[in-house]
């Protein structure tokens, strides 16, 4: 490549990043404003201000968003564990024994991924109404499994099926236990598979908008997607912009984190699931 | 289907059990297989099927949960009321215009930023890599948020920014209307879902054999050559089953409509119609209906990418 050719795919690359982060330093930055400088027209906040942390934090609006933050890290960390067993079992089969059915169960997965979730809002309504599941914890982290499982299972089986399996024998043949074989080496070799299915099966619930709003109606269970689609109603706040910027920011901050540290694994994971053979 | 593209990964050889006949072994095999794999399989029928058998059977009921007492079997007289409605053709109108123009769009840009990654130089590519992870990783609600803002007559900067574009002033309200609504809302989904795609297309360039692109370069193809004869035949399956993705997932657009309009100015989708017939007016048979009615409209493109276009998911994903 020449020079001139470098600097072009150099300037290419400045330009995705400024694509990928401009609405992000955006929504920063509206978090920042003060109630006065909302309406100024400008991108920065001019003198910044935590006021409209403090307000979502420990002011007015804490009881709206602070259970929030609590339902949805707590609905979503179950939901992930309990797809990621469940798949960790089917992947295991799928990628490892010979039986028929295999298709069916990956084709299954594909069809709920798929699947319009608004249609499985509906009925879910009625009948979670119906039997006191609505606006619970398990009312919404077991529809999430709709979310996270076919997802959980495509990503798990790619990663299973490239792990060396003949090596647990091989330790076996050298004197090792089944146990030991299994412990110290199928785990370390499945392990950073099962982790990055997590982090994106994690990653799908927290982005729940239709289940949330749908199945819950009170601080009992809302997630923050939810609750920060209700603050543009709520009557107690002046203008509700600095504060839901705000309320952005902090539900953007475990996404961001996770995307940085893990962000080679996060890609694999995408990719083996949906492309790679 | 010829494919130029590598062959799946050889699948690792079953479990040996020792000693027993093969039938014996295959037997137990297939018992493990169905053991581990069963509980999976079930909570997604559960969670689905299950729910949708439901949707069919309310959908033929006049039921309104503010009148229960009233619920009345009237066949498939709800279906005759929604498709005699405009407000159906009307958001399944708008559903299928965001849909096309947003995974129009995201392809373009998907594989432009696809080439970006592929060449960028590996001190800047987990850089890249990263920065086009998040907006895949952000809520959905807080990109329709930022985008609502940015453009919103009150708080925005982009009426100030581009002021000298004609037609954009200080008082434009993009939010007044149903064109400058949908079009708003398309940016939002576009920039939110674009690094899907490309990611997806990154995985499919990288499968595309070097020896045919060098190949090619030897017998003085140009790079546009290069690219419509050796790339794009290669990527096809990559190509394909990003679309069907991008596809289904445009079709089922919510949040941001629901965050941005609330569906007014008519920028309601088929999921919101859905939604508001359900949740807001209480009517479960006529939301079950129109929720029947989006799966068989999500089964119908499904199929017909399938058919259509032979996207083959089980080869894509080494299931062949």
């Amino acid at each position: 490549m020449s020079t001139k050719e470098k600097a072009w795919w150099g300037v290419a690359g400045v330009a995705i990043v400024l694509y990928a982060l401009f609405p992000i330093a955006w929504i920063v930055s509206l978090s920042f404003k003060a109630p006065s400088a909302l309406n100024n027209g400008d991108f920065l906040p001019g003198t910044p201000t935590w006021e409209n942390y403090s307000l979502i934090l420990t002011g007015g609006a804490s009881d709206l968003f602070l259970p929030a933050l609590r339902n949805s890290f707590g609905i979503c960390l179950i939901a992930t564990a309990i797809s990621c067993l469940l798949a960790m079992f089917a992947a295991y089969a799928i990628a490892r024994l010979d039986f028929p059915g295999k298709k069916f169960i990956l084709g299954t997965a594909l069809a709920v991924a798929i699947f319009p979730v608004i249609s499985i809002v509906t009925p879910l309504f009625n009948l979670w109404r119906n039997i006191g599941l609505y606006d619970t914890w398990p009312g919404l982290i077991i529809p999430y499994l709709s979310l996270t499982l076919p997802i959980s299972i495509w990503t798990m089986s790619a990663f299973f099926r490239e792990i060396p399996w003949e090596m647990e024998q091989a330790a076996q043949v050298d004197g090792a236990t089944t146990w030991q074989a299994f412990r110290k080496v199928i785990v370390p070799l499945a392990a950073p598979g099962v982790f990055t299915t997590a982090i994106i099966a994690f990653f799908i619930a927290w982005n729940d908008f239709v289940y949330g709003i749908s199945l819950t109606s009170t601080e009992a269970a809302r997630p923050v997607p939810a609750a920060l689609g209700l603050f543009s109603g709520a009557s107690q706040f002046e203008d509700p912009t600095g504060a839901i910027a705000a309320a952005a920011v902090i539900v953007t901050i475990p996404v961001v984190v996770l995307v940085l540290l893990f962000q080679r694994r996060i890609v694999a994971g995408l990719t083996n699931g949906a492309v790679k053979g | 289907m010829t494919q130029t593209t590598l062959p799946p990964v050889e699948k690792t050889q079953p479990v040996s059990a020792p000693g027993g006949t093969t039938s014996d072994r295959s037997k137990s095999e297939r018992k493990l297989g169905w053991l581990l794999a069963g509980p999976a399989l079930l909570v997604m029928l559960l969670v689905t099927a299950y729910p949708i058998a439901q949707a069919v059977y309310d959908s033929l009921f006049d039921f309104r949960l503010t009148d229960p007492d009233n619920r009345s079997f009237t066949g498939l007289s709800n279906y005759a009321v929604i498709l005699s409605d405009w407000l159906w053709w009307r958001s399944l109108l708008v559903t299928g215009f965001i849909t096309l123009v947003t995974v129009a769009v995201e392809l373009v840009l998907g594989f432009a930023l696809a080439m970006v990654m592929a060449k960028a130089l590996s001190t800047i590519r987990p850089v890249l890599r990263a920065a086009i992870l998040i907006p895949y990783a952000v809520i959905t609600v807080v990109s329709a948020f930022a985008w609502q803002f940015a453009f919103d007559i009150q708080t925005g900067f982009v009426n100030s920014w581009f002021g000298w574009l004609p037609g954009i002033g200080e008082d434009t309200d993009w939010f007044g209307g149903t064109w400058t609504s949908l079009l708003v809302i398309c940016l939002a989904e576009i920039w939110k879902t674009t690094p899907f795609i490309s990611l997806l297309l990154l995985a499919g360039l990288a499968q595309v054999p070097e020896v045919l692109q060098e190949a090619a370069k030897v017998d003085g193809a140009t790079w546009w050559q290069r690219m419509r004869k050796v790339t794009l035949p290669n990527m096809k399956a990559a190509i394909m089953v990003a679309l069907l993705f991008r596809t289904l997932d445009a079709f089922r657009v919510f949040d941001s409509i629901f965050i941005m309009t609330g569906g007014a100015n008519a920028t309601e989708s088929v999921s919101f119609l859905a939604y508001r017939q359900t949740i807001s007016r209480l009517e479960i048979g006529l939301g079950s209906a129109v929720s029947v009615l989006l799966f068989l409209a999500v089964v119908f493109i499904a199929m017909s990418f399938i058919k259509g276009f032979k996207v083959d998911l089980s080869q894509s994903r080494g299931e062949g």
